[in-house]
């Protein structure tokens, strides 16, 4: 069945009440672990608490081990009357090392559908992969592609299996179907949210300030890639953890456009020429 | 051998879906409500089968949970091709498993897409499926296929009612004492599955009659 195919891991800890049946091995059994390439499972050892293990070893711990989930990003998406504009900076950091400026945060799921990521690199690579794969099925199984809103939905049914383990995305899942243009806003809490404005990742604040200003329904498409464009400038300026390049797309009927990757210093100085 | 199971009719036409069943004449006390022999899954689809009615309880329900299911998880209602292929998929798991026997059903599953295309396919135990323009399961399928096959033209279904009389008449073929023994049900593009009464099943029969009359008439004037 759909659903119960999707809701098949165990979720969190079972209480001390709830004894095995004799003889049948628990899923978190670590030798029950199926290695199934359909069915993504998540292996746990017995009596263990993702987000408390990730406590011990971070933050103001007193060990000389600190492992400090790398967060921070800003994306931004936006319709508007030619399509979805959708921008993303570029700078991987994890603490205050910064690991490279050309990560690429946005997967082309299809011709059709993008998605962004921020928050921990790692969650959002892997679980986005998980969904094209899956969304690549649905278009095997039922020959026509899968709509904006079912694959939003199938990325917030694997965060709300894995809820409260110390997952961390923020996601936006972009793209056109047969309804026309959907935007779609998951996190790892598994919420999701339509809409025609988002922005995620630590610098959002700043980026929603400028497309505040900036933005309405009849932009021109040189105007859209202009707001885009400042947003993520201004908002890597601002934001310690945000920075390298821009990388905008442009989701249309047919397909998508790579807009340009344009470094974020070099946009600021001609901003700053433009302004004296 | 198990008596032969009731004819049932499936059309599919330009702008409607309609499913027709024999009825059996039931006993004088049993309640016949109880006797349910066109099933919805959904607002857009529905099926008759033919073959163990018990059998076909445990298939019809699975399904209707299965088109929920997937209204949860796509937001978007089932596709007829979705939701047959869910049936002969949980079909065909039983036919190679180990202690369990096949379903004993046949189905004829009709309805609309949401892009607004009427579709009937056709399942059977073994768990493959086609699709159909018009097609007939049950006892003398096989007689009322071939008339079917004569009858079934692109006028006949393009009007609602003229793909209602087709299945009426198909089913005529074969039932005794007319529309008594008839039980129809008609999705219509973007309409909820409407089950005919006694009353409107009885006022296609005497249309059927009257044109079969006038046709004759028609027949004896020309000869004489």
């Amino acid at each position: 069945m759909a659903l119960l195919d999707l809701c098949g891991a165990p979720r969190g800890q079972r209480g001390d009440w709830a004894v095995p049946l004799a003889g049948s091995r628990q899923r978190s059994d670590p030798g029950h672990y199926s290695f199934s390439p359909r069915s993504p499972e998540l292996a746990l050892p017995r009596g263990m608490q993702p987000t408390d293990f990730f406590r011990s070893l971070g933050g103001n711990g007193e060990s000389n081990v600190q492992i400090e989930m790398a967060h921070g990003t800003t994306t931004l998406a936006f319709k508007f009357q030619h399509g979805e504009i959708v921008a993303v900076g570029s700078r991987a950091p994890a603490g205050n090392y910064i690991y490279t400026l050309k990560v690429n945060k946005v997967i082309e799921i299809n011709p059709h559908l993008h998605g962004t990521m921020s928050g921990c690199a790692a969650d959002c690579q892997y679980w986005e992969r998980l969904l094209a794969k899956e969304c690549r099925l649905h278009y095997l199984r039922n020959g026509e592609r899968v709509s904006v809103s079912a694959a939003s939905k199938l990325l917030s049914h694997m965060m709300c299996q894995y809820r409260s383990m110390g997952l961390s995305m923020g996601s936006m899942i972009c793209g056109w179907d047969q309804k026309g243009p959907g935007l779609y806003y998951v996190d790892h809490n598994g919420t999701r949210l339509s809409g025609s404005m988002f922005s995620t990742g630590s610098g959002n604040s700043h980026a929603y300030g400028v497309m505040d200003s900036g933005k309405r329904r009849d932009l021109s498409i040189e105007e859209a890639y202009d707001l885009g464009r400042r947003a993520i400038v201004h908002a890597t300026h601002r934001d310690s953890y945000s920075g390298g390049v821009v990388n905008m797309y442009h989701m249309k009927e047919d397909d998508w456009v790579k807009v340009e990757s344009t470094d974020v210093s070099d946009l600021m100085h001609q901003y700053r020429e433009a302004s004296q | 051998m198990l008596p032969p199971s009731p004819l049932r009719v499936g059309i599919r036409g330009t702008n409607i879906v309609v499913l027709g069943v024999e009825k059996k004449s039931v006993a004088k006390l049993q309640d016949e409500r109880t006797v349910r022999k066109i099933c919805a899954l959904d607002d857009h689809v529905c099926m008759a089968f033919a073959g163990l009615t018990a059998d076909a309880r445990v298939v019809i329900n699975k399904a209707r949970v299965e088109c929920q299911s997937h209204k949860l998880t796509v937001e978007d209602p089932v596709t007829v091709e979705y939701i047959t292929r869910f049936i002969a998929t949980l079909k065909q798991k039983y036919t190679q498993s180990n202690g369990r026997r096949p379903f004993g059903i046949s189905a004829l599953i009709v309805g609309f897409d949401d892009d607004g295309i009427p579709r009937l396919y056709q399942t059977d135990p073994s768990g493959t499926y086609h699709a159909w323009k018009a097609n007939a399961i049950g006892r003398s399928a096989k007689t009322v296929r071939e008339f079917l096959e004569k009858n079934y033209t692109e006028d006949a279904i393009a009007h609602d009612n003229e793909a209602i009389k087709l299945a009426i008449r198909a089913l005529l073929e074969v039932v005794q004492s007319g529309g008594k023994n008839i039980e129809l049900a008609i999705i219509r593009r973007n309409q909820p599955l409407k089950m005919f009464s006694a009353k409107e099943i009885e006022l296609q029969v005497n249309e059927i009659e009257k044109e079969k009359e006038e046709a004759e008439k028609k027949k004896s004037k020309k000869t004489t």
